[in-house]
C-alpha cells in the first residue's frame, strides 16, 4: 500500500501547472515576495526593539506555502507550526493585521493575544499558527475528521517541520489518519534543520522523513521545495487522493530557511556554514528560480517584476506604520476570548463566576 | 535622508550589545542583507545585516565598545546623497531616544475604551485593572489582647457594644462566639440602653488629660484580668526579722566584695522564685482548653514609672544566685525609670512580685497580671508586738505578704501551700542559698 | 414513586438525548462503541446510532483528544471518553494548549464545542497512574470549564448542559458512583420535558443551619452522611452545599450558605495542596471575614499518591468520620 507517487513528466508539465495562466503565475511570484517583504520589514522592526518574544523567519522557504495555498479549493484547510507568516499571507491575511499583532496591537489578526507563532483566519480556512511543535498535527487530524464527518470534499494540509516528526503526537496522527481514513495531508517543511540540531543529529531516517508513512501504510512523496511547480504538482496528486479517495498522505518538501530558527537564534551561523547559506541564497531561492521561469517563458519582463517588488516593499513598510500607529489592546480585553460563552453574553456565560481576579 | 544603523535587538532578552567587530569600513558600497558587525549579544556573538543599501559614511562606535538598544551605530548615505548640515544633530537625537523607543508605550487607559465597557461588565474582571481610589482607613474590628474571638463575634459585640472581656467564650479553646457575644447581650443590655459605660462630668476647673498608650493598655490587660479571671485572695504574716538579720550580715561584706547592697526586695524575690520550684503548679496560665504549666520561671516585677507602672520579666529566675537576681532587678528598675526596656523585657512573665512596702502600706491584694496564674503583694516591714513561742509578747518584725490567684488554674490549697513555702523560706533565709 | 436510575444510566440517557437532538454530537473514546464503553456507561449507543456517532479509538490519547479539538474547530461537537481521567496527562498539551487556549490566542475567532468526560476518582486500589484526581488543575486554566456531578440527576443534567456549551467542558465522573441510584425524573415528568442543569449553578443538598459542609463530586455524598451523623449524635445542624461546577463557580450559592451558618468545611477527595477547597477557602475568608466564628477547615484526601494497599487506600480518602471530628473541632 505504502508508495512514492512516481511521476516521469516533468513538474511544468503536469495539467495542474499547465492550467495556469500568466497572471495566476504572476500572483504565485507576487505572493511569494510579499511574504519576503514582510518578513525582512518585520525583522528591522523586531531589531528596533518594537515587538516581543520570538520571530521565525520564513525567508527561503517562501515557496512552499505559497505553492500549496494556490491549490487549495473551497473545502480544504491548512494549519501549520509557529513559522507561520508566509501560510498567513498566502491565504489572503492582509500585511496590516499580521504586523500589528507582532507589534502586540488591537488591530492585529489576534487583537494582540496571539503574536508571531499564533495567527488564526478561520474564514480563510486557516486554522493557526501554533506554537508547540507538533501541537498542531492531531488538530490537523481533526479538520480532517470534521471535513469527512460533515460529508465535505476536502483536505486538511497540515503542515509541520523536520523537527516534529520525532513527536509522538504525530505518529498518532499518523496511525488515525490511516486507521479513520482520513483527507489530511502532513506536509513536512524539512529546512534541515531542528533549531539548531541538523536532521542526522535528530531524526532517525531511512531514505527519507516520509518514508516513515509506510510504516502506517500511507501514501508518501518527497520533493524539493525550491521550484513551484513542483510544490504544486506533487501536492495536487495529496489533495486529489484526500478529495477522491479520502485517504492521507505525506509529503516531505525539501527547503532552506536563511534566518536562524527564530531571530534571537545566536548560532545560526555556528550548526551550518556561511558558505552553505550563502550558497542557498545565490543558487536555491525559489523566488530568483520562479522570476527566472516567467521571463524563460516570456510571461513577463524584468521591469514589472521590480513594480511587484517596489510594490511588496512598500505594502510591507505601510503596514509597519499602520502597525505603529495602531493603539494597543484595551486592558479589559485581556478578559474576552477566554470563554465564548461569556463574550456572547449568553446565559451559559453569564451563570456562575468565570475569571477569579480579586 | 542619511540611514542611522541602529544597535539591533538580537536576542528576546537583549538591552545593549557589544560592537564586537566592523566587518565593513567607511566608504564601502553596501548593500541590503549585507552583514555590517559582529555584535555580541547577552547570549552569544551575532552579524548585523544592513536593512539599507547605499555608501558607509561614517561609523559612530568602535569595536569593543558597548552600546545600548537602537543606539545610532552608522550612517548610511543614499547613492549619490551627500552629508546633511545637521547630520550630528540628527545622530546626537537618535542617540538621547536610545532605549526609550525600544519600550512599547503604556496602553491607552481602559477609561477612554468605552466600547468594551459592555462585554467586560460580564467578564467582571477588567474592575480589577481600573486604578482605584484609596480606601478609607477602617476600623480594624478590636482584637482584645489575652481574649480569643471569632471575626464574627468581634463584629456583633461591637455592634452590640459588648465588652468581650465580659464574655465566657464556648467555642473551641474558649474561643468567643457569635452566640456568646449574643447571649452575653442581655446583661449588659439595661445599662447600656441608658449610657453605654458610666462616665464622669468634669467642671470647667477639673483637667482632662487625654490617656497615654501606656495606661491605656494597663487599663485593658487589667480591666481584662480583673473581669476575666476568677480572682481569690489569700494573706499571711511573715515573720520578717530573720531575713532582715540575714540580710544585714550580708551587706556587710558584700558591699565590699561585690559592691553589691542586697534590698529586702531581693530576698522576697528569691523566696517567691524558690517556692515556685517547690510548687510549680503555681507557675502556670490558663489557655482556654488546657492549663500550661511553665517549666522555668518568668518573674515579672512590678516597677512604677512615671505614669504608671511596668512589669519587665526576670527571665530564667531560677538559674539565677541571689547576687545576680539582685543585679537584674537593679539593672532592670533603672532601665524601667529611664524608658529603656525592650518588648522583649516584658515577654515571658509566669508570674509576678507587687511590692508596695516602701510605700508603707500593710497588706492589698493585687489583680493578675494576665496571662499569668498569680501575682504576690508585699506589704511593709513594721516593728509589732508577736507573743513568742514561750507565750511573751515581745518586740518583733513582721511584713504581709498578699497572693492572688487564678481559681481556673489553681485552687486554694495550692495556693496556700505555695504561700506557706514563700513563708519558710522568709523565715529561714540561708535556705535560699542551698 | 419517583424513577430511579443509576448515575452510569443517567451519563448514557444525556448522551443518547444529546445524539438524538444534534447531529454534530459524537462519541469518542477507547472502547466506547463496540465493547460497550469499559465502564458500561455507553453501552448499547452503537447498536443504537452506528459507527458515525458512536466511535471506537485506539489508546492513544494525544491523537484522538487533538483529533476531537480539531474537529470541534469545526463545528463538530465530539463527546471524548477517556477511560480514566487520570490519562489527561498524555493528552494534556492538547487539552491546554490548544482547547483551552486556540481561542484567546486567535483573538476570539475560535471555539471548541468539545466535552472530555470520564471517572476522576480514587478509592479503587488502581494504583497512583489510575486514581488522579485533576479537577483542581483543569479548572485552573482560564478557557476550560470543570464540572464535577455528584448524583445521578445532576450527572444527566449537567452533562446534557455540557455538550450544548460552546467552550471546552472538563467533566468529571466516579467509578465508584456509577451503580449508585438516584432519584431523575423521566423527561415526560418534568416542566421542561427534560432536565439541563446550567454550569455554575451550586445545589443545596441539605439545609442546616451550624455548619456548611461544602463539596463536589463523590464528597458530596460523604458529606451528606456526616451531616446525618453530626444532627443524630451531636445535635450539629450541618448544611451540605454541592458546587457541582468548579469554574465557573456559584460563589454566591456557597457565600450565602457560609453567611447563614458562620463555619465551613471544604470537603474534596484531591489533594489539599493547591486543591479546589484551597481556592473556596480563600474566597470564605476574603468575603466574609466578619461572618465566621471559626476558621475555613478543609477534609482532603491524605497528601501522598494514591496508596494501593486497599485497606490503606480507604484511609487516604476523605470519610464521613473524618469529617465529623472536623466539624466538631470547630463548632
Amino acid at each position: 500500500m505504502a508508495k512514492k507517487s512516481a511521476s516521469s513528466e516533468s513538474a511544468a508539465d503536469a495539467a495542474i501547472n499547465r492550467s495556469l495562466t500568466p497572471d495566476d503565475k504572476i500572483k504565485l511570484y507576487r505572493e511569494m515576495v510579499r511574504i519576503r517583504r514582510f518578513e525582512q520589514v518585520s525583522l528591522q522592526h523586531y531589531q528596533a526593539g518594537r515587538m516581543g518574544g520570538f520571530l521565525h523567519l520564513y525567508i527561503g522557504q517562501e515557496s512552499v506555502a505559497t505553492g500549496v495555498v494556490s491549490l487549495m479549493g473551497e473545502n480544504d484547510h491548512i494549519i501549520t507550526a509557529y513559522r507561520d507568516h508566509g501560510h498567513a499571507l498566502a491565504v489572503g491575511m492582509t500585511m496590516n493585521e499580521c504586523m500589528a499583532e507582532l507589534f502586540g496591537k488591537g488591530t492585529g489578526c489576534s487583537r494582540g493575544k496571539g503574536g508571531s507563532m499564533h495567527y488564526f483566519a478561520p474564514d480563510k480556512n486557516y486554522w493557526g499558527g501554533h506554537g508547540i511543535v507538533a501541537g498542531q498535527t492531531p488538530l490537523g487530524l481533526g479538520l480532517a475528521y470534521g471535513l469527512k464527518y460533515r460529508g465535505l470534499k476536502g483536505a486538511a494540509l497540515a503542515f509541520l517541520g523536520d523537527g516534529a516528526v520525532n513527536q509522538g503526537a504525530y505518529h498518532e496522527s499518523l496511525n488515525i489518519a490511516e486507521l479513520f481514513d482520513l483527507p489530511v495531508i502532513y506536509v513536512i517543511e524539512n529546512n534541515g534543520y531542528s533549531m539548531g540540531t541538523s536532521q542526522a543529529r535528530s531524526s532517525a531516517f531511512g531514505n527519507s522523513l516520509a518514508e516513515r508513512a509506510a510504516g502506517y501504510g500511507i501514501a508518501w512523496d518527497t520533493f524539493s521545495g525550491e521550484d513551484i511547480y513542483e510544490v504544486r504538482a506533487h501536492t495536487h496528486a495529496a489533495i486529489e487522493r484526500a478529495h477522491t479517495e479520502c485517504r492521507p498522505t505525506v509529503l516531505e518538501v525539501k527547503t532552506y530557511r536563511w534566518e536562524g530558527h527564530s531571530v534571537a537564534d545566536a548560532n545560526k551561523l555556528k550548526y551550518r556554514t556561511k558558505e552553505e547559506v550563502e550558497l542557498h541564497q545565490r543558487e536555491h531561492d525559489p523566488i530568483q528560480r520562479w522570476k527566472r521561469v516567467l521571463l524563460d517563458e516570456g510571461v513577463c519582463d524584468e521591469a514589472e517584476l521590480k513594480k511587484i517588488d517596489k510594490a511588496a516593499q512598500q505594502e510591507a513598510e505601510e503596514s509597519a506604520e499602520f502597525a505603529k500607529a495602531s493603539a494597543y489592546p484595551a486592558p479589559e480585553t485581556i478578559f474576552e476570548d477566554v470563554y465564548w460563552e461569556v463574550d456572547q453574553m449568553t446565559t451559559a456565560g453569564l451563570t456562575g463566576r468565570h475569571f477569579f481576579n480579586d | 535622508m542619511p540611514k542611522l544603523i541602529e544597535m539591533p535587538k538580537l536576542s528576546d532578552t537583549m538591552t545593549e550589545g557589544t560592537l564586537a567587530k566592523w566587518l565593513v569600513k567607511e566608504g564601502d558600497t553596501i548593500s541590503q542583507g549585507q552583514s555590517l558587525a559582529d555584535i555580541e549579544t547577552d547570549k552569544a556573538t551575532m552579524e548585523m545585516q544592513s536593512f539599507f543599501e547605499g555608501t558607509l559614511h561614517r561609523l559612530l562606535v568602535k569595536a569593543g565598545e558597548k552600546a545600548p538598544l537602537n543606539s545610532p551605530l552608522a550612517v548610511i548615505l543614499e547613492e549619490g546623497e551627500t552629508a546633511p548640515d545637521n547630520l550630528d544633530e540628527i545622530i546626537a537625537a537618535a542617540q538621547a531616544t536610545a532605549n526609550t523607543a525600544a519600550k512599547p508605550a503604556a496602553p491607552a487607559s481602559p477609561s477612554s475604551q468605552s466600547q468594551t465597557k459592555s462585554r467586560a461588565a460580564a467578564s467582571e474582571g477588567p474592575s480589577t485593572l481600573l486604578p482605584r481610589a484609596p480606601s478609607p482607613n477602617r476600623r480594624i474590628a478590636a482584637r482584645v489582647p489575652g481574649v480569643k474571638s471569632s471575626p464574627l463575634a468581634r463584629k456583633v459585640a461591637e455592634e452590640l457594644g459588648i465588652n468581650l472581656y465580659t464574655v465566657t467564650g464556648t467555642g473551641p479553646g474558649g474561643r468567643i462566639v457569635r452566640a456568646d457575644v449574643e447571649s452575653a447581650e442581655p446583661i449588659t443590655a439595661a445599662p447600656r440602653a441608658a449610657t453605654p459605660t458610666i462616665r464622669p462630668t468634669a467642671g470647667p476647673d477639673d483637667t482632662r488629660t487625654n490617656v497615654s498608650t501606656m495606661r491605656k493598655i494597663i487599663a485593658e490587660r487589667l480591666l481584662a484580668s480583673k473581669t476575666q479571671i476568677p480572682h481569690f485572695y489569700l494573706q499571711v504574716e511573715v515573720d520578717a526579722a530573720p531575713m532582715m538579720q540575714f540580710r544585714a550580715h550580708l551587706n556587710q561584706t558584700s558591699e565590699k566584695t561585690t559592691g553589691n547592697k542586697y534590698t529586702v526586695n531581693d530576698f522576697i524575690l528569691k523566696a517567691v522564685i524558690c517556692a515556685a520550684e517547690t510548687v510549680p503548679a503555681i507557675n502556670a496560665a490558663w489557655d482556654g482548653d488546657a492549663i500550661i504549666q511553665y517549666k522555668s520561671v518568668g518573674l515579672s516585677v512590678a516597677v512604677a514609672v512615671e505614669d504608671g507602672l511596668v512589669t519587665p520579666v526576670i527571665k530564667a529566675a531560677e538559674q539565677k544566685t541571689l547576687l545576680e537576681l539582685s543585679q537584674s532587678v537593679k539593672d532592670i528598675a533603672a532601665r524601667a525609670k529611664n524608658k529603656k526596656l525592650s518588648p522583649d523585657d516584658f515577654a515571658g512573665g509566669t508570674i509576678t512580685v507587687s511590692n508596695l512596702g516602701a510605700y508603707g502600706i500593710d497588706q492589698f491584694s493585687a489583680i493578675i497580671n494576665p496571662p499569668q496564674a498569680a501575682i504576690l503583694s508585699i506589704g511593709s516591714i513594721r516593728n509589732a508586738a508577736v507573743v513568742n513561742d514561750k507565750g511573751a509578747i515581745v518586740s518583733g518584725q513582721r511584713m504581709w505578704v498578699g497572693l492572688s490567684g487564678d481559681h481556673r488554674v489553681v485552687d486554694g490549697a495550692v495556693a496556700a501551700t505555695f504561700l506557706a513555702e514563700v513563708r519558710k523560706m522568709l523565715e529561714n533565709p540561708t535556705l535560699m542559698l542551698v | 414513586m419517583p424513577r430511579r436510575i443509576t448515575y452510569r444510566d443517567a451519563l448514557r440517557e444525556a448522551m443518547d438525548e444529546e445524539l438524538a437532538r444534534d447531529p454534530m454530537v459524537v462519541i469518542m473514546g477507547e472502547e466506547v462503541a463496540q465493547y460497550n464503553g469499559a465502564y458500561k456507561v455507553t453501552q448499547g449507543l452503537w447498536d443504537k446510532w452506528g459507527d458515525k456517532r458512536i466511535v471506537d479509538t485506539p489508546i492513544s490519547e494525544a491523537g484522538f483528544i487533538g483529533m476531537g479539538i480539531g474537529a470541534s474547530m469545526l463545528g463538530v461537537r465530539p463527546v471524548m471518553e477517556l477511560m480514566f481521567w487520570s490519562f489527561y496527562t498524555v493528552a494534556w498539551d492538547q487539552i491546554v494548549n490548544n482547547a483551552a487556549m486556540v481561542r484567546y490566542m486567535s483573538g476570539g475567532k475560535i471555539n471548541c464545542p468539545i466535552v472530555i468526560r470520564g471517572p476522576a476518582n480514587g478509592g479503587t486500589s488502581v494504583g497512583a497512574t489510575h486514581s488522579h484526581t485533576p479537577e483542581n488543575i483543569m479548572a485552573s486554566f482560564p478557557g476550560m470549564k470543570c464540572v464535577v456531578p455528584a448524583t445521578a440527576y445532576d450527572a444527566k443534567g449537567l452533562l446534557k448542559a455540557a455538550i450544548r456549551d460552546n467552550d471546552p467542558v472538563m467533566f468529571m465522573e466516579s467509578t465508584k458512583l456509577y451503580g449508585e441510584e438516584w432519584d431523575v425524573p423521566a423527561n415526560d415528568e418534568l416542566p421542561g420535558g427534560e432536565l439541563v442543569i446550567p454550569l455554575g449553578v451550586a445545589d443545596i443538598k441539605r439545609s442546616g443551619t451550624d455548619i456548611s459542609l461544602i463539596a463536589h463530586g463523590r464528597a458530596v455524598i460523604t458529606c451528606l452522611q456526616a451531616a446525618e451523623i453530626l444532627e443524630a449524635e451531636h445535635g450539629i445542624s450541618a448544611e451540605v452545599v454541592d458546587v457541582r461546577s468548579i469554574r465557573p463557580l456559584d460563589e454566591e450559592t456557597i457565600l450565602d450558605s457560609v453567611s447563614r451558618t458562620h463555619r465551613a468545611i471544604y470537603v474534596e477527595e484531591g489533594r489539599p495542596f493547591c486543591g479546589v477547597g484551597a481556592q473556596i477557602a480563600y474566597t470564605i475568608q476574603s468575603k466574609l471575614f466578619d461572618e465566621l466564628d471559626a476558621p475555613v477547615l478543609r477534609v482532603t484526601s491524605l497528601d501522598a499518591p494514591a496508596i494501593y494497599s486497599p485497606p490503606l487506600e480507604a484511609l487516604q480518602l476523605p470519610t464521613p468520620e473524618l469529617v465529623i471530628e472536623k466539624a466538631l473541632s470547630i463548632c
